[in-house]
């Protein structure tokens, strides 16, 4: 089925990624995080201007959990983790996500609407529906990942942002 | 018509492009028998990807809706632009959707689940070309049929820039596939028209029959049904457009059914007036639904199929005026206090209508004895895209690409 080889290039694709991504390594006996993680149907929001979320599974076949830490795109002066908690009125907010995002061993992390997301911030141009964004999951160990993501229109996922304690502020979603 | 062969998700998630196109062939000649899964006929699925869509020669599911849409650009952006961007999101749901799985950002995954055989087919109206720029790219296949004398069409049921047929025998199935296919362009296009069809529930049709229609006629009775009729009447070879190798050019026409003056005929002159027996579907000089008209009968001097009846007329006359029908009845809320609102969807797909269809309508506008009972309200001409090939292709890829 066309989804099973998807899958079969894209890790054939990874793990030659990951290979030279290893050889830079100064552990050879460990594979990058990267290099076990793939992603699916994955998709952004679509935004004028500000943020953008992107959403989608990563699934991670190694041995060793991977954690995402943040990401680079050419659309966006810069990419958060966030997560979507209550502040201390009880209100859900969204913000940025200190420890990062583990994928699991062995295991699945969804990213969804209403809970954690990888965030485009400062925005260089609109993100309209059914154009492509591009962007470079970067995991702990400083090994990355591209991500092709479908722009879609979505109503939900409007939790107010509070930005992190790194300075640099952002707009409300 | 057949029953389809059901065709099982899990097999084709296992077994490959092979069980694909295995599958694929399978539906289209639509003449095996139908394995009706432990679980019932809601998971079965129809292929997504192939050399032509789904949903033309796919056996026609109970269920259909078309909606005709314009495209709005927004934003600066332009007409080939936002074309691009609605084709690119619906290939990704409808890939998602046909084969029981939620589409990207689906707000009800669960009514995605079951798909009962959903097929989503979309096509371009003629005039979208000329607004994409793609002007030089328009199949001369694709353009608005000429006036007929008997059209009554009204400004509400006719063309559009692009068109989206979903069909599947669970009408939740399309609700819920047109929900999500309508909202994630709704920034970019504005609904035209749309029209729900029905034909017998999954099941409850007599086996081997063709549908009935509101009329209480069997209809499309004359119809295509294998490969080979497909590949002469149906898809463009390319020839003359190569990135249309693998389309289709659909008529859509909303043909109203005079129900109260149909009322009014004894049985005997519907018959004369359609030229089949209301029973069995049967040609006036034959026994069963099947067999052939002969309209050289005569008893006592007089045909026994009268020349102007809806059979003498619409029965090609020429090898070329075949095409492929997949009609669907209406029946909706009537206007103006009368008692109902229903008739047909008439829909039939062909390499070129001015070739296949138009002279079949022309005869049957100028004498048709039926035309006393039904009104044609709509009409609207598609290039049915063709099929994408493979994942990571979209559905008009090549004609955009031939920009």
């Amino acid at each position: 089925m066309p989804d099973n080889r998807i899958r079969a290039a894209i890790s054939v694709a990874l793990a030659a990624w990951g290979l030279v991504g290893c050889s830079a390594s100064s552990d050879e006996h460990q594979e990058s995080m990267a290099s076990t993680v793939s992603v699916e149907n994955q998709w952004a929001s679509s935004a004028e201007t500000e943020m953008a979320a992107v959403f989608g599974t990563f699934a991670n076949t190694g041995d060793h959990d991977a954690r995402i830490v943040s990401g680079e795109s050419p659309l966006a002066g810069r990419v958060e983790v966030h997560e979507v908690a209550p502040d201390a009125s009880g209100a859900m907010k969204m913000r940025p996500k200190a420890d990062g995002l583990v994928v699991p061993a062995g295991g699945t992390r969804e990213l969804i609407p209403g809970g954690d997301h990888l965030m485009l911030m400062d925005l260089k141009q609109p993100l309209q529906a059914g154009a492509d964004v591009t962007l470079t999951v970067v995991f702990e160990d400083g090994s990355t990942l591209p991500v092709t993501a479908q722009i879609r229109d979505f109503a939900g996922g409007n939790e107010e942002y509070t930005p992190g304690g790194t300075g640099s502020g952002g707009g409300h979603h | 018509m057949g029953e389809h062969p059901t065709l099982n998700r899990r097999r084709l998630l296992t077994g490959g492009a092979a069980a694909v196109a295995a599958g694929a062939a399978l539906t289209q000649c639509g003449a095996a028998q139908s394995a009706t899964p432990a679980d019932g006929f809601g998971t079965a699925v129809e292929p997504f990807y192939g050399r032509h869509q789904s949903g033309v020669a796919t056996p026609p599911q109970a269920h259909a809706l078309f909606v005709a849409l314009d495209v709005v650009p927004q934003g600066g952006r332009s007409a080939f632009d936002t074309l691009a961007a609605v084709l690119k999101l619906w290939t990704s749901d409808a890939a998602r959707l046909t084969q029981g799985e939620p589409a990207l950002a689906d707000t009800e995954p669960e009514l995605a689940l079951r798909p009962a055989r959903l097929t989503v087919t979309v096509g371009l109206g003629p005039g979208v070309f000329d607004r994409a720029g793609l002007a030089h790219l328009r199949p001369e296949s694709v353009s608005e049929l000429p006036a007929f004398s008997t059209d009554r069409l009204e400004a509400g049921w006719r063309g559009g820039d692009l068109l989206l047929q979903i069909c599947a025998d669970d009408p939740i199935v399309i609700a819920h596939a047109g929900r999500v296919l309508l909202k994630n362009v709704r920034s970019m296009t504005r609904q035209r028209w749309r029209q729900s069809g029905f034909r017998n529930a999954h099941g409850s049709n007599r086996p081997g029959g063709s549908m009935r229609n509101l009329m209480g006629q069997v209809d499309g009775t004359a119809n295509l049904h294998d490969d080979q009729a497909f590949d002469r009447y149906v898809w463009a070879d390319g020839t003359a457009t190569p990135w249309f190798a693998g389309g289709t050019v659909l008529v859509v026409r909303r043909i109203r059914a005079e129900m109260d003056t149909w009322d009014e005929l004894d049985r005997p002159s519907k018959e004369l007036t359609v030229g089949r027996r209301l029973d069995t579907g049967a040609p006036l000089t034959g026994r069963k639904e099947t067999d052939e008209p002969d309209l050289d009968a005569t008893v006592d001097g007089i045909p026994v199929i009268p020349p102007n009846s809806h059979v003498a007329l619409a029965r090609h006359r020429t090898d070329d005026e075949q095409f492929l029908r997949r009609p669907y009845n209406y029946d909706d809320p009537p206007r103006d206090g009368r008692t109902t609102d229903s008739g047909l969807l008439f829909t039939s797909y062909q390499r070129d209508p001015a070739r296949q269809f138009v002279p079949v309508q022309e005869r049957l506008a100028a004498a048709d004895a039926l035309n006393q009972w039904i009104t044609t309200i709509g009409s609207a001409t598609f290039a049915i895209l063709p099929g994408v090939a493979a994942p990571g292709g979209y559905l008009g890829q090549p004609l955009l690409e031939s920009r």
